[in-house]
């Protein structure tokens, strides 16, 4: 009965009507800054975040704040569906199908899945974070660098087997995503790497001018050198709400992303990257049709975008009850706490219930907002579409390079956009997609980020992604995986649907 | 309450936002420096917002911001330890209008990162010193050592296997990191993490032996019991960790390390400007919400004599001779 009455605590605390209102402003500044194109979660609370240090009520200025994050994810999956423009690598696995969608006139449902999916994943994820949360706490302690390599093996090969296209260039692809994250400083040694010098090059590339490039100016220059493709849009956004038959096929994908990512979400060391990548694994491999996925399978939007968002729900149990920030924007949220004079920690809990449980059914609250805020707007995002291209594209260039240099003031970010939307206009002129590039460049750090520290902890000895059985049972999946696909039988009907499709 | 709140909030939303506007706040120059400061000052962090570096500016920018009559906007800037930030703001119009936040990584700058494009001690006026954040020596909670002493031996004896965590390359826990095994006479297996969050984790999960942090960082997990503490690695112990022995008391006087924070402008910076941003800072540390808020980090504010030019100066020059010294052999090419 202590979890109604803290909800209950929560609930109350939440839906005072200036909580509510600060939560309505949070989602909605968040949303709007987090469309601009470019602009991810991480890049929207930091630049809104000094707006709640001067704060008098700690609730209230933390309560906004997750409402910015909630609205800002939102508004980067808005981007990613309408133009191509991922703002953070989880929606940029909503840009593969969601902006499919949009260029066959079905940007409504695709936006509508995305909200409709976040909100569900996140009332559960919310239910998740109140009932469970010390618990899994300690079980995710208990996860360390060797299970975490482990489990981005078993990534990498699901995502390998599951790819659209030709698997060969799919791999490739990821190959040389992972090649391109060993851009900039060796983490364990300070060793720079393939930074010709350049000082600018000493942190790797920036992740927003990876995407940005490969996804969305290199969407714009293939839309310039094919006019029939742009053409095709705008005639034909008609329906803006999904259909029943929309409503049937997201179900199932939402229930599933909403489990992947609460568990994802808890993990340390990155867990919340691998989510949206897994649900989207996740739903390929059970739909009756994948090949469907890649050209604008609601599925392909609505899982990802549910487990994207509870697995950013569940980030905050490390936070809460370690007082460890999971991931950037946990950090930052740290930082607001402190500002606030408020240390997070176990003891954050009982000593400031109201707090604590009033963030949690916040969130809820925010969700809940977020929805009512963009189910109306949908027609109006749509309606940007139909913006002549001589306005449109040019200001996307813009935006998507105010928003880059606005990350750092680094100038050079915003050369590398420039670079990527050739390397990604090439790339699809050459039938490889951009969403295993990126993969690769998201997970190949992880990858040997873990790996190294996995050894360095066993003192060398590799046996200890055998010995210890959570890695091991990860890594006897991935070899399944791999025995899947090399079966002749279940090659030989890949191979039919390969034929099928060219 | 909420109202106030929400006004001050939509102002600092205009500062915010900036950056986007590309009307960078700062820059105007040309002004004689007797009416300075007529436009909002831009203060560079060299780290992620958030972060301690990043707190610690905050907390102080509101009451120089009253001090100086403009707002005083925090920029991000990051990268390659602070280096990318610091060498922005040596290029930068010596005007007063860029500022920069900086801490003992401006020390082991010119010792980690060969070439450097800037000279810390040429390129810079010191405006003073902020604060001198003590660091902490922490184990996972069933780490055998009780006590420094017996860790030193403990560490001694089985130099093979255990593991020392930091939060990086060059970090404050990797510089004090290799200073106590300096102290201790031994080398250990250091295993980097990508910042004290994982780090923290890992200690915390037990997955790694002992690190080195500051109480920015650490005192939160130390005061709930989730990892063991041994010892303070400044002269003085710290009034918020009243348990816990100096390095020196604990049988390791060598192992005195703090990271002390600091402001710079542009070495061109008229000397009247300097004295302007040196009086608000000294007022900034004497406000007592700063003072309440750096004590929940574990830190104060420095000593009003520490908050001068020449106090700041001092430091500097001593601190990059012993880093190059301690650090001589790891560096980053």
């Amino acid at each position: 009965m202590d979890l109604l009455s803290n909800l209950g605590l929560g609930l109350s605390t939440a839906l005072q009507w200036q909580n509510v209102l600060f939560c309505l402003i949070g989602v909605a500044l968040g949303t709007a800054v987090g469309v601009l194109p470019g602009i991810g979660p991480t890049a929207t609370v930091a630049m809104l975040l000094p707006i709640t240090f001067s704060f008098d009520d700690p609730t209230a200025a933390l309560i906004m704040l997750a409402g910015i994050y909630y609205g800002a994810q939102y508004g980067g999956s808005t981007t990613a569906i309408l133009i191509n423009l991922p703002g953070e690598s989880s929606s940029a696995v909503t840009a593969i199908d969601g902006h499919e969608m949009a260029r066959a006139g079905r940007a409504g449902p695709a936006l509508a899945a995305a909200a409709i999916g976040s909100f569900i994943a996140g009332t559960f994820a919310t239910l998740v974070l109140a009932v469970a949360a010390p618990a899994l706490a300690n079980v995710a302690l208990g996860f360390g660098s060797a299970e975490f390599f482990s489990l981005v093996v078993l990534g990498l090969i699901m995502s390998i087997t599951l790819a659209a296209g030709s698997p060969l260039k799919a791999v490739a692809m990821i190959v040389l995503g992972v090649l391109l994250a060993t851009v900039g400083q060796d983490q364990f040694t300070g060793t720079p790497r393939f930074t010709f010098g350049e000082r600018e090059l000493y942190d790797g590339l920036n992740f927003v001018s990876v995407a940005v490039g490969v996804f969305g100016v290199a969407e714009i220059l293939r839309n310039l050198h094919d006019p029939e493709r742009r053409e095709k849009i705008v005639e034909k956004v008609t329906n803006l709400w999904p259909s029943r038959e929309d409503f049937r096929r997201i179900a199932g994908p939402i229930a599933r992303g909403t489990g992947v990512g609460s568990v994802l979400g808890v993990l340390p060391g990155g867990g919340h990257v691998l989510a949206s990548y897994a649900s989207y694994a996740v739903e390929k491999k059970v739909s009756n049709n994948p090949r469907s996925f890649g050209r604008g399978a609601i599925e392909g939007v609505a899982g990802p975008e549910s487990a994207n968002n509870a697995a950013a729900q569940t980030s905050f149990i490390p936070l809460l009850t370690l007082g460890i920030p999971a991931h950037p924007v946990m950090a930052l949220m740290i930082g607001a706490f402190i500002i606030q004079g408020i240390v997070p920690g176990p003891a954050v809990m009982e000593r400031e219930p109201e707090l604590v449980w009033g963030l949690i059914a916040s969130m809820w609250v925010g969700n809940l907002l977020l929805v009512l805020l963009n189910l109306p707007l949908i027609g109006l995002w749509v309606r940007m579409l139909t913006v002549p291209y001589a306005v449109l594209f040019p200001s996307i260039v813009v935006f998507a390079s105010i928003g880059t240099y606005a990350l750092d003031q680094n100038p050079f970010h915003v050369l590398a956009i420039a670079f990527f939307g050739l390397v990604g206009f090439v790339l699809v002129r050459c039938g490889c997609e951009p969403a295993p590039l990126l993969l690769g460049f998201v997970l190949g750090p992880l990858l040997e980020q873990h790996l190294r520290r996995a050894l360095l902890l066993s003192h060398g000895d590799p046996m200890t992604f055998l010995t210890r059985p959570v890695s091991a049972s990860l890594l006897a999946l991935a070899a399944l995986a791999l025995i899947v696909v090399a079966l002749p039988a279940v090659r030989r009907k890949r191979e039919e649907v390969f034929v099928e499709e060219e | 309450m909420a109202t106030s709140g929400r006004r001050a909030g939509l102002l600092r939303f205009g500062a915010a936002l900036a950056p986007l506007s590309l009307l960078a706040a700062c820059g105007g120059g040309g002004g004689d420096p007797a009416d300075y400061p007529e436009d909002n000052i831009e203060i560079i962090v060299p780290f992620a917002a958030g972060g301690p570096t990043d707190t610690v500016t905050r907390l102080i920018t509101e009451p120089m911001a009253e001090e100086l009559g403009v707002e005083l906007v925090v920029q991000n800037v990051e990268g390659a330890g602070g280096t990318v930030a610091a060498g922005q703001v040596a290029e930068a119009e010596a005007d007063g209008y860029t500022v920069l936040m900086h801490h003992i990584g401006m020390s082991t700058a010119p010792t980690l990162y060969p070439d450097l494009d800037f000279a810390p001690e040429e390129d810079f006026k010191t405006v003073g010193l902020v604060t001198e954040v003590p660091m902490t020596v922490i184990a996972r909670k069933d780490f055998e050592p009780t006590t420094l002493e017996e860790l030193a031996a403990y560490v001694e004896e089985n130099a093979d296997t255990v593991t020392l965590a930091n939060a990086g390359i060059g970090s404050a826990s990797h510089l004090c990191g290799v200073l106590m095994q300096q102290a201790m006479g031994v080398e250990v297996q250091e295993v980097p993490y990508d910042g004290t969050g994982p780090a923290m984790e890992d200690l915390v999960g037990g997955q790694v032996d002992f690190l080195c942090d500051q109480t920015t960082n650490t005192s939160q997990q130390i005061s709930e019991g989730t990892v063991k503490a041994y010892a303070v690695t400044t002269p003085e112990p710290v009034e918020s960790l009243p348990d816990l022995p100096t390095a020196a008391e604990a049988g390791l006087p060598d192992l005195e390390v703090t990271v002390w924070h600091g402001l710079y402008v542009p070495a061109e910076t008229p000397d009247e400007i300097v004295e302007k941003l040196t009086s608000a800072l000294q007022t900034a540390l004497q406000d007592q919400g700063v003072i309440d808020q750096m004590a929940d980090l574990g830190t104060a504010p420095v000593a009003q004599d520490q908050a001068t030019p020449d106090a700041h100066s001092e430091l500097l020059s001593a601190e990059i001779d012993k880093w190059s010294e301690v650090l001589s052999g790891i560096q980053a090419e």
